[in-house]
């Protein structure tokens, strides 16, 4: 005979060589209506219990997105959360801080926040770390230096506290929501994607509960361990607020009209070219400027990349471009759109920009356009530190886009007010001269004495040509000589390259 | 030189508000205030200064506003508030 019972020695036997259990059988079958189960589970708790199951203790490190940019609400509402409860010493990883993280000053000075890793900083916050607020210096990453971090345990996250316009009771969060009681919307979660990842633990914040399953989704309910409910995770109309403007600047549309001129003539503009734009006004106004040439010359982009605008979502509903690969919605209309559109596909900072993978986004890009604070005359770039000395910006993705990129290209003024752009040597350094191919300034394009092709061809289609050092002595003709910098000699910020190295030091200001 | 309180300028970035009243002590004052102080204070005095001077203006307190006006903006608004001050048109010759 060969019933089950005959062979429960062998299945004995298998089991112990195996090293595991013999079956014993189920648990009991729930028949509650699915209906109902799909708006309810465990992971559903408030801010307070989640923070304590995490198992987070002092010293940890916590991390954040910043896809709602100036609108974000979940930072300030954790760390005063964190603060009432005690705890210390906390290490806050957010992909970047802008003006309204005003708030973690105080949690700074009462020993709540010790370290800061970040892309950037701005307004209040960002001048008391310029004038030496913290101990030890802030930690400042590219975005796809931060993917990389994250995934080669760099920097290790031990909580991430992650906003999501959607979630249901599992888990699975997105960056818009398809309710009808949706209260807000960021677009793509690419920055938080490695944190849901890589941290140990996750907690998803939504001002949506929907029931199981919200998909297609962005986070999995796989890496996610509590689901809390607040009333607003974010301001969706403060999304393109802080270092995204849509220029009416006569000087800006300038700069953009000569940036589209060295893109049309620049040997890269042809059927299925890529391109990325920056948050700056000028380099955004550059792609309405190269539009009428792909309609007139027939070309199309096969993909546009990086900070996704209504402008890049207007041309691929043109068909001018045909994919969107967007790591962060810089406005409504691209958090719509790729809610709405399967073209529009979001990624991770590890797919768009990272160092280590040879399949990143940035990899496959032809022509970038970014903005600058400062480019030197060895075209080095900084974006991070004002002219004054004190932090106001973010590395963003320039460093990755500018060194993966076929053509790199800096638009920036020659002045801003009396402060010159461009200088004998930047301030801080951000992204290597030798990954910046081209920078457009309204006196003229210097191009890289590395690129002398792209010269050529620039020159020959009747572009004026400047030496950088020219640029540079126009400047300090029309401004004068600046005294230095009141700099002290405390370290308040370090700049880590894009491959894990130490880039730059940031000192601190003493007026 | 009789001189009543006048201004010339704007706060927009790129410019400077020069304000001029009657000297409350002997000499020119010059009180700046500027988003380029560090660099530039020193620069931005001295135009203003060279400007009234050379105009015959060495008693006033001057209030400076600068949002990074360069030299030649700030000599015209100097010049322009001390026309307004002492009602003297140094255009006019």
């Amino acid at each position: 005979m060969n019933s089950i019972k005959d062979r429960a020695a062998l299945i004995a036997e298998a089991a112990a060589r195996m090293n595991k259990d013999t079956f014993k059988g189920t648990q009991p079958k729930v028949t509650t209506a699915r209906t109902e189960l799909q708006h309810q589970s465990a992971k559903v708790v408030t801010l307070e219990d989640a923070i304590r199951k995490t198992g987070l203790k002092d010293g940890m490190t916590i991390s954040f997105h910043h896809h709602f940019r100036g609108g974000d609400k979940v930072i300030n509402l954790v760390v005063a959360k964190l603060a009432e409860m005690g705890f210390k010493n906390l290490h806050l990883a957010s992909s970047s801080l802008i003006d309204v993280h005003e708030p973690l000053i105080e949690h700074i000075r009462n020993g709540v926040i010790t370290k800061i890793s970040t892309s950037g900083l701005r307004g209040k916050l960002a001048n008391e770390i310029s004038h030496g607020l913290m101990e030890e210096p802030v930690i400042f990453r590219s975005h796809g230096g931060r993917g990389s971090a994250i995934a080669n345990g760099d920097l290790h996250i031990d909580v991430a506290f992650l906003g999501a316009s959607s979630c249901d009771p599992m888990g699975n969060a997105c960056g818009f929501s398809r309710s009808e009681n949706a209260k807000s919307i960021c677009g793509s979660l690419g920055y938080a994607l490695p944190d849901a990842q890589y941290a140990d633990k996750v907690v998803i914040l939504t001002d949506d509960l929907v029931a199981y399953p919200n998909t297609p989704n962005a986070i999995s309910e796989r890496n996610v361990d509590y689901v809390v409910v607040v009333d607003s995770v974010g301001d969706s109309s403060k999304i393109s607020s802080g270092a995204i403007r849509d220029t009416k600047n006569p000087r800006d549309i300038l700069l953009a009209q000569q940036a589209a001129k060295v893109i049309i003539n620049s040997g890269y503009f042809k059927q299925g070219f890529s391109i990325q734009t920056g948050s700056g006004g000028a380099s955004l106004a550059a792609v309405k400027f190269i539009r009428q040439s792909m309609i007139d010359q027939g070309i199309t982009a096969s993909f546009a990349l990086g900070g996704i605008t209504a402008h890049m979502v207007k041309m691929h509903e043109e068909g001018l471009i045909e994919r969107l690969i967007d790591v962060q919605s810089f406005d409504k209309v691209a958090a719509e759109s790729l809610k709405n559109d399967p073209m529009h596909k979001e990624v991770s900072a590890n797919e768009y920009a990272s160092y280590d993978e040879p399949g990143s986004a940035t990899h496959n890009l032809d022509i970038v356009i970014l903005s600058a604070l400062e480019v030197d005359v060895n075209f080095n770039v900084n974006v991070l530190v004002g002219s004054d000395g004190i932090i106001r910006g973010a590395i963003g993705g320039h460093p990755d886009t500018a060194a993966d990129s076929a053509l790199s290209i800096i638009v920036c003024p020659l002045l801003r007010g009396r402060i010159p752009c461009v200088v004998d040597e930047v301030t801080t350094h951000i992204t290597p001269g030798s990954t910046v191919d081209v920078v457009v300034t309204e006196y003229g394009i210097a191009v890289n004495p590395a690129r002398p092709e792209l010269k050529e061809r620039l020159a020959k289609a009747g572009l004026k040509i400047v030496d950088i050092n020219a640029l540079k002595d126009r400047a300090k003709s029309i401004i004068g000589e600046a005294a230095p910098l009141p700099f002290g000699d405390k370290v308040v910020g370090i700049v880590m390259n894009r491959d894990g190295s130490v880039m730059d030091v940031i000192k601190n200001i003493t007026e | 030189m009789e001189i009543k309180n006048a201004a010339a300028g704007t706060l927009e970035s790129g410019d400077i508000l020069i304000q001029i009243a009657p000297a409350t002590t002997a000499g020119l004052h010059i009180d700046l205030d500027s988003t380029v102080a560090y660099q530039f204070g020193a620069q931005i005095k001295k135009v203003i200064t060279e400007t009234l001077t050379g105009l015959g203006m060495d008693n006033a307190d001057v209030k400076a506003t600068d949002k990074g006006a360069l030299d030649c903006t700030i000599r015209a608004r100097a010049t322009a508030a001390f026309v307004r001050a002492t009602g003297k048109d140094v255009w006019a010759d």
